[in-house]
């Protein structure tokens, strides 16, 4: 950092050999095992991993707040020298009162919901710093200007429900600096929100750091998140660090393969087509002998599966870096030798589609019980067309209306009007069925040619049933029954690789991607024509995204399937989608071939949201500038919805009109009032 | 096609089995409610006399070896009448906390489920028979209507169905939002089918919980309305009959009142310990879904 002062040459945390074990069942099971580290003042490093690697547990050991059940079975952690996990309360307090701040997953929930955010400010600053009422607030208000909050002066006095996802993050963050600490944890701070939020609070860290001078230790599952504010890494697998050093030497040539299946399990917005993922899950570490990741590793020997777990080595990979690097990896030659991750992407495939699927014209979905002039429908005049074998992905933020279309679709919400035409297939010279029908008033046929997939797999399983009668169900709701019905099951399993002996287990048995596949297999159940999958690998780890992201590409060729994808996520949308519709607030700015929306030309919305996502691929070189707009709650009566965010609307026109639609060929068009030359790219 | 299957035999998915409630609370409520209900059922033959056998000789006694309670103002046995005593409350306890968590739960899972106007209005009936006091409109109807079982199981029913409705409604509406749900209606399932599958096995800790707690309230009720003389009639032998019969002895023959009040209070204090085990077993159940 621009000044080095005495005591920033200094280690301002040390974790030296810490193994940490959870109590469960009646048997200790580690957790943490040997975990060294060492944090100098000002330095950034990331934590990353899959979940259940140990990562919350490292991050919640820097704090010195052990989970309840779990001990220290060795080592230490230092913060500015001193334990953290030995000293009494009354020391441990002041610890962390002094040097620690701390911002926990899931802001939202980590607020007080009956306190007015100023005042959960102010409570920090009177306590550590012993300020007054009036200091207090004021101080709180400076805060929240610094973690660049619109309007400060009047949000103080807002509760957390009123902020938005982001703010009340961004809130989170000045809780965590009121305290004025030298270290800041951050338990996965972006999870959850839009990819043009995540990257402002991202920018933010960044700049954070750059005025205060403090160290960050920034827990994520998201490679692309760490890379744009650390610049040390610690991979871990199974509680322990298998990888540690410069993160974009990490990222360019990873040193070990679990860093290296990590890497190539993340789907690209640069690169067309499917990440390669790698096979299996944490789960499968083995507690034996040998290296915990040997079983999924491909570089595995007999060496590796014996003996003691593999200790860190420096990474001898000749290029000169500040920090140095090191994994543990007894085969880190072949794996610093073997070829980049890029070569093994499943290119897109070109398909002929042509018979239409679903076809939405002009759909309108209206929430609002009276007219109110100032706003308008939540969905409004929406046109969209699937075909036979294609998937297209509907892309916004939160609140764009992505789901409302889709559970429209899927005949839980009335449309208000419009038409939704599901297209029998033509081989069979099958009727069309009108989707604009309550899904208790549709024929039975077209009610299971439509079929949901779900965001959640822990929620959309119902936790005291059986998978096999998850899957059992809509099958029996197609007349199957007894042994033909079971013969089916498994086919379906088998289909979304699963086994048999998956049937009997309840969902709280499965791990999170074998419950995503038994919402696929349930949905495959029905014998769908179309399905509306929701943001369905959002909420899983990278090696399950690109390994469900497979199994989907794999599906719709077997059976034929149209997708309507829904996401947020634009890499997992290039890596699936074949066309694209961009929405905001609930209108389609921008619609086109996957390469084409992915091209040159766009919507300005479309640019905010693809220079939102690139800023934040794993080993992305740009600067990290990031915006602080959010999406506005309630769409507008007239004109172009993103206009009040949009850097190049036309005052009297943007405001007014409702933007034309502007045909750049093969599908692609773009609806906005400035002509698209100006708008391309620079 | 190698990274698609899954690994089946892992530490996480190894098959266990759904846990058994085994708190001691639990046990020991149910071991108090089910000596309980065995002395009832069984007292013809536990008992040394019949319960409503007068013996004006051996009228208010205090323990003896022939009489282990001692004898009420008419001789009868208090030990005996103590082992029948049960019966009557019991039946109309039970009777009473079966058809409130039948008639409960099946409208409060409706009117979850229906939202609207149906809640709406069903909300407001609700209210209103909230707002009259228990034990009063009990004894409005047993005064109307006369104390027969049916009437009082009747009235019981109607007076605690809004409490469980309310409870149920609450427990059921965390439920039909999530998504499960909504992949049954979405696949075009009626209300019985989605209540008996999806919700149902996920409500069922409240339920429990629930129909234990009624149980007891009921059953106190039941003795209130008999220790006032608008239940069970003399001769019967009956706790709360027993008691408002006793009580001007209590300082001769202290044991006849005492008597049907500990077995009483056995019987509640089971019921509620029972209750409050399912409480904490599925409690700890819900974070696991069922398993251990």
């Amino acid at each position: 950092m621009s000044v080095v002062t005495e005591e920033r040459t200094g280690v301002l945390a040390e974790v030296s050999g810490l193994s940490i074990a959870y109590r469960h069942g009646g048997r200790e099971i580690p957790v943490l095992r040997d975990v060294s580290l060492s944090l100098r003042a000002g330095e950034a490093l990331a934590v990353v991993g899959e979940s259940g690697c140990g990562k919350s547990t490292l991050a919640s050991a820097l704090v010195g707040q052990l989970r309840g059940g779990s001990r220290v079975t060795g080592g230490s952690v230092r913060i500015a020298g001193r334990d953290i996990l030995a000293g009494d309360a009354r020391t441990v307090r002041t610890l962390r009162r002094q040097q620690i701040g701390f911002v926990p997953q899931n802001a939202g929930h980590s607020l007080t919901p009956s306190m007015r955010v100023g005042a959960q400010v102010g409570e920090v600053l009177r306590a550590t710093r012993g300020m007054d009422k009036r200091g207090a607030r004021a101080e709180a208000v400076r805060l929240l200007a610094q973690v660049r909050l619109p309007e400060p002066d009047k949000l103080v006095d807002r509760y957390p429900h009123q902020l938005s996802g982001g703010q009340q993050q961004r809130v989170a963050v000045a809780l965590a600096l009121a305290g004025q600490p030298r270290l800041l944890v951050l338990d996965e701070p972006t999870t959850g929100l839009d990819v043009v939020t995540q990257a402002g609070v991202l920018a933010l860290f960044g700049s954070l750091r750059a005025a205060l001078g403090i160290s960050l230790v920034m827990v994520s599952h998201d490679l692309g998140a760490v890379s744009a504010v650390c610049e040390r890494i610690a991979v871990m697998y199974a509680g322990r660090v298998v990888e540690t050093g410069d993160t974009r030497a990490a990222f360019r040539l990873p040193a070990h393969p679990y860093t290296r299946g990590l890497l190539s399990s993340v789907a690209r917005i640069a690169v067309p087509g499917l990440p390669a993922g790698m096979p299996g899950s944490v789960a499968d570490a083995q507690e034996a002998s040998g290296c915990a990741f040997a079983p999924r590793c491909e570089f595995a020997q007999d060496a590796c599966t014996t003996g003691a777990a593999p200790r860190l080595a420096p990474v001898v990979d000749g290029a000169a870096a500040d920090t140095p690097r090191f994994s543990a990896c007894l085969r880190q030659s072949e794996v610093l030798a073997a070829p980049a991750w890029e070569a093994r992407v499943r290119p897109p495939q070109p398909r002929e589609l042509d018979e239409p699927l679903l076809q939405i014209k002009g759909l309108t979905v209206d929430y609002r019980r009276r007219p109110d002039p100032r706003t308008g429908p939540t969905v409004h005049d929406v046109d969209l067309t699937v075909r036979r074998g294609e998937v297209v992905a509907l892309v916004g933020e939160s609140g764009s209306g992505k789901s409302t279309i889709a559970w429209t679709i899927a005949g839980l919400r009335r449309p208000t009007s419009g038409e939704i035409v599901l297209r029998g297939s033509e081989e069979n010279a099958e009727a069309p069925a009108d989707l604009t029908r309550s899904a208790a008033r549709r024929d039975p046929a077209a009610r299971r040619k439509v079929q949901l997939v779900f965001q959640n797999a822990g929620t959309s399983l119902n936790p005291r049933r059986t998978v096999g009668d998850a899957v059992l169900r809509p099958l029996r709701l197609r007349g199957l029954r007894g042994e033909q019905a079971r013969e089916e099951r498994d086919r379906v399993f088998a289909d979304v690789g699963l086994e048999p002996g998956h049937a009997d287990r309840f969902p709280a048995q499965l791990s999170g991607g074998q419950q995503q596949r038994v919402g696929i297999a349930r949905a495959l159940a029905g014998g769908p024509a179309l399905v509306l999958a929701d943001e369905v690998v959002s909420a899983l780890d990278v090696s399950l995204q690109a390994s469900v992201l497979r199994l989907l590409d794999d599906l719709r060729d077997e059976h034929e399937l149209g997708y309507l994808f829904i996401s947020h996520d634009l890499a997992v949308v290039r890596a699936l989608a074949d066309r694209v519709v961009v929405l905001y607030l609930g209108r389609v700015c921008e619609e086109g071939p996957i390469e084409r929306v992915f091209g040159e030309t766009n919507h300005p919305y479309t640019r905010l949201l693809m220079d939102s996502a690139l800023a934040t691929e794993p080993g992305a070189h740009e600067q990290l500038t990031g915006s602080d707009g959010e999406p506005e709650s309630a769409p507008p009566a007239a004109g172009c919805a993103f206009r009040n965010r949009c850097a190049e609307h036309i005052d009297g026109l943007c405001d007014r009109e409702t933007p034309p639609w502007q045909e750049l060929g093969e599908g692609h068009r773009i609806r906005c009032h400035v002509p698209v030359e100006i708008g391309a790219r620079p | 096609m190698t990274n698609l299957t899954v690994h089946a035999s892992n530490a996480r998915t190894r098959a266990r089995r759904i846990a058994l409630p085994t708190r001691p609370s639990l046990l020991a409520g149910l071991f108090l409610v089910g000596l309980n209900v065995v002395v009832a059922l069984a007292a013809p033959l536990l008992a040394p006399y019949p319960p409503t056998q007068p013996s004006a000789l051996d009228a208010i006694e205090g323990s003896s070896s022939a009489h282990w309670l001692g004898t009420d103002q008419l001789g009868r046995d208090v030990l005996s009448r103590v082992l029948y005593g049960g019966r009557y409350a019991m039946l109309i306890s039970l009777s009473a906390a079966v058809l409130t968590v039948v008639f409960g739960t099946v409208l409060g899972c409706l009117t979850a489920y229906r939202r609207g106007w149906f809640d709406e209005v069903l909300m407001r009936i609700l209210d209103s028979v909230l707002s009259v006091p228990a034990i009063l409109a009990l004894l409005v109807v047993v005064t109307a209507l006369g104390s027969g079982a049916p009437v009082i199981i009747l009235a019981a029913t109607i007076v605690y169905c809004p409490a469980l409705i309310r409870v149920v409604r609450a427990a059921a509406l965390s439920v039909v939002g999530l998504d499960y749900v909504t992949a049954a209606r979405a696949r075009g399932e009626g209300f019985w089918p989605i209540m008996a599958r999806e919700i149902w096995p996920n409500i069922l800790d409240v339920v429990l919980v629930e129909f234990a707690m009624r149980a007891s309230w009921i059953m106190l009720l039941v003795s209130s309305l008999s220790f006032l003389g608008f239940g069970a009639n003399p001769p019967t032998p009956d706790w709360g009959l027993m008691v408002s019969e006793n009580r001007s002895l209590l300082t001769v023959v202290p044991l006849a009142t005492i008597a049907p009040i500990v077995a009483l209070a056995t019987l509640i204090v089971g019921l509620n310990l029972a209750a409050d085990g399912f409480a904490k077993a599925r409690g700890i159940d819900r974070i696991t879904g069922g398993l251990r």
